[in-house]
């Protein structure tokens, strides 16, 4: 029996579902595969027997809380799709200031009563990523993801192998793609410190990277650190430069230096 | 007259999460509501503190479909608040980018979200078995519309190569041709794909309301990147004064922000463009309007999705003529920004597959922002959504209930709404 796939989304621009749907042709033979029972954002059909649970977007309130929690107890294999769910996107910036300040800055005309926590849309939004919240079992990382990267994740699970997920730096694919150095035309890139997986596709068109695949496990930080040194920079430093979508790793610290 | 109910929670086939909920007792509508229930992700505030050159990078999140787009407002307003000019070849260039996304994000509407209403099926997945030609070449006109965005931004989905004042990486004169012949070699699959809409067409309901309609215009050109903003009650107005066009305001028992301008409600998207613009439409676009009998103003909301049709063919004709001026100018690949950053106040208007998108920026000195507003299209339709269905539901009470609900599904959908986009959550009560 083929298995049966789910795609949800929370917050987020769906554009990683979008990448599904830009696989073109392939997905063709993709869905012959699996069995897709619910992908609200293409099709109408919706059912909630399912195996495999995609998951794409950043969990804001208690609201969407329940509804994850209810998506995990019946999905046997959990998936976080993109940078939303890895890393709780861009929008996790937001968690420098309260709901609260957010609100007023946001929808500062509005009746404050309209807007407070007992509204159950607008109770204490806060962006969180996934495991934050449920256990995860496989991430697919990036903003947007790499659309031939989720074909081989879903092929590796369907033929239960272990999905391969890069853990070295962009600084790999950069060099291999023979990509000038941003450092020496006098940009900061985190390219070092970024996990890999996107073929270094903002280098390679002149432009820094983000980050957008979150930090790797284990950055190698003496290598790194006599290479940003020669550029006048501590790796503490990069990796504090860009927050646009790592201020996960930064809220963590400063979560666990509360809890000390 | 028996009583109705539909409540559609979370409507399929529609970018983002929004409900329908139709209730009426003895043929009599007692509550008719469109309502929108996106998590909040709150761009406005977060942006605050950002550098100039990373806004184009985060608030092209917004939305995932027409980041294109909201990069190049995003920069058009970076550019207006530091004084930025920018050159012919990067306005030429930043057409053609508008265009990739304005023809895949209406193939991917008409094609994998609107034809299975006309086809009487609930996805584009049994199409596959049913009409594989007929998705094959939709494949093919989407796979051609990524491909040329790709080439020009660097990627569809959040573009890389858009940068303040210009490009980060620029094609190959080899890779224009390229592009030019694809463009031309589609012209023939697109009239293909027109023939199978045209001949579904008569299953658009024939509903009409007045409304105002609104987007950008200019003299020079059928307006997508530039121009002023145009009503079709008012005329023309200059994009500084947007927010007296937008009108944002809350109602009292709702923490909605509507738009409204003339009257209660706009309209603004590939209709809106078409009744404001028609005359500046390429000739085969032009062609096509007549073929589906479309007159300005056309009042009928259904008719939003031929017009991004007519759209689509125009996009074709029109990038073939930008590349053909890009090549004749003489293609200058390492041409770079150079500017001084400064403080500064400004707003970019650009008229994007949904509509009207205003990017309103404040920086200080250092280029860090520090005030920041977006008007997204879908938020403007939102209003105009709901007094569609006022009006539209009572039509429909003597259907079945499915049907009621299909046609108010329908409805929605024709206005492609990108509830994601909407930065202000939006809640629409019934008043």
């Amino acid at each position: 029996m083929k298995p049966k796939v789910a795609f949800f989304d929370f917050a987020s621009c769906e554009g990683c579902e979008l990448q599904i749907a830009n696989l073109e042709e392939v997905i063709i033979d993709v869905i012959k595969l699996v069995d897709v029972v619910s992908f609200r954002e293409v099709m109408k059909e919706h059912s909630d027997d399912y195996d495999i649970a995609i998951v794409e977007g950043s969990i804001t309130r208690p609201m969407d809380e329940e509804r994850l929690k209810k998506i995990r107890n019946k999905a046997k294999i959990l998936i976080a799709l993109g940078a939303c769910a890895h890393l709780g996107g861009v929008q996790k910036l937001g968690n420098q200031w309260t709901s609260k300040e957010n609100k007023q800055i946001v929808y500062g005309i509005a009746n404050p009563k309209d807007i407070d926590d007992n509204n159950p849309f607008f109770e204490k939004p806060k962006q969180r990523a996934l495991d934050e919240i449920v256990k995860v079992d496989y991430v697919i990382p990036g903003c947007p993801i790499n659309k031939n990267e989720f074909a081989r994740v879903l092929i590796a699970l369907l033929t239960g192998k272990k999905p391969p997920i890069p853990d070295y730096p962009v600084c790999v694919e950069c060099k291999k793609k023979e990509n000038v150095c941003l450092f020496t035309v006098g940009k900061v890139c985190m390219g070092p410190v970024a996990r890999g997986g996107c073929d270094a596709i903002c280098p390679t068109y002149g432009n820094e990277c983000e980050a957008c695949r979150g930090y790797v496990s284990y950055p190698h930080e003496k290598a790194q650190t006599d290479v940003l040194e020669k550029y006048g920079l501590t790796l503490e430093e990069i990796m504090n430069r860009k927050t646009m979508f790592t201020y996960r790793y930064i809220e963590a610290k400063k979560e666990g230096e509360k809890n000390e | 007259m028996s009583d109705i109910n539909v409540h559609v929670e979370h409507l399929t086939r529609v970018e983002g999460h929004g409900n329908i909920i139709l209730n009426a007792k003895n043929g009599k509508i007692e509550k008719i509501r469109w309502q929108v229930s996106e998590a909040p992700r709150f761009f406005e505030s977060f942006v605050r503190g950002r550098p100039y050159h990373e806004m184009s990078h985060i608030t092209s999140r917004i939305c995932g479909i027409c980041s294109i787009g909201h990069a190049l407002a995003s920069l058009k307003a970076t550019e207006a608040a530091m004084g930025i000019k920018i050159s012919e070849q990067t306005g030429i260039l930043r057409r053609l980018a508008t265009h990739g996304e304005n023809l895949q994000s209406h193939i991917l509407h008409v094609g994998y979200l609107v034809a299975p209403d006309l086809l009487g099926v609930g996805s584009v997945f049994p199409l596959i078995k049913t009409h594989p030609e007929a998705v094959l070449k939709i494949v093919k006109l989407h796979k051609m519309a990524n491909e040329m965005s790709d080439l020009i931004c660097g990627r569809t989905t959040h573009p890389i190569n858009l940068i303040p004042g210009g490009f980060s990486y620029i094609p190959s004169e080899k890779q224009f041709k390229q592009l030019k012949q694809r463009l031309a070699d589609s012209v023939e699959t697109t009239n293909d794909v027109a023939e199978i809409v045209l001949a579904h067409a008569g299953k658009l309901p024939k509903f009409t309301r007045e409304t105002e309609y609104i987007a950008l215009t200019s003299n020079d050109e059928y307006a997508l990147y530039d121009g002023d903003i145009g009503s079709t009650d008012s005329g023309k107005h200059p994009v500084k004064d947007y927010q007296s066009i937008t009108n944002e305001f809350v109602v009292p028992q709702s923490t909605a922000k509507y738009t409204k301008h003339k009257r209660d409600s706009y309209m603004v998207g590939a209709l809106a463009r078409f009744n404001l613009n028609s005359k500046k439409l390429c000739p085969l676009a032009k062609k096509w309007v007549d073929k589906f009998g479309l007159k300005p103003i056309s009042y009928n909301p259904f008719m939003n999705n031929v017009a991004q049709l007519v759209e689509f063919v125009h996009s074709i004709e029109d990038s073939i003529n930008l590349i053909d001026k890009i090549l004749g100018n003489g293609l200058d690949r390492y041409e770079r920004p150079k500017f001084t950053v400064k403080a500064g106040h400004g707003v970019g208007a650009l008229d994007v597959p949904r509509g009207i998108l205003f990017h309103d920026y404040t920086y200080n000195d250092k280029g860090i922002c520090t005030k920041a507003n977006c008007i997204i299209p879908t938020n403007q339709n939102h209003n105009n959504i709901q007094k569609d269905m006022e009006a539209f539901a009572p039509t429909l009470l003597n259907k079945p209930e499915k049907e009621i609900e299909l046609n108010l599904e329908m409805l929605v959908r024709a206005y492609d709404p990108c509830i994601s986009c909407s930065t202000h959550y939006l809640r629409v009560k019934f008043i």
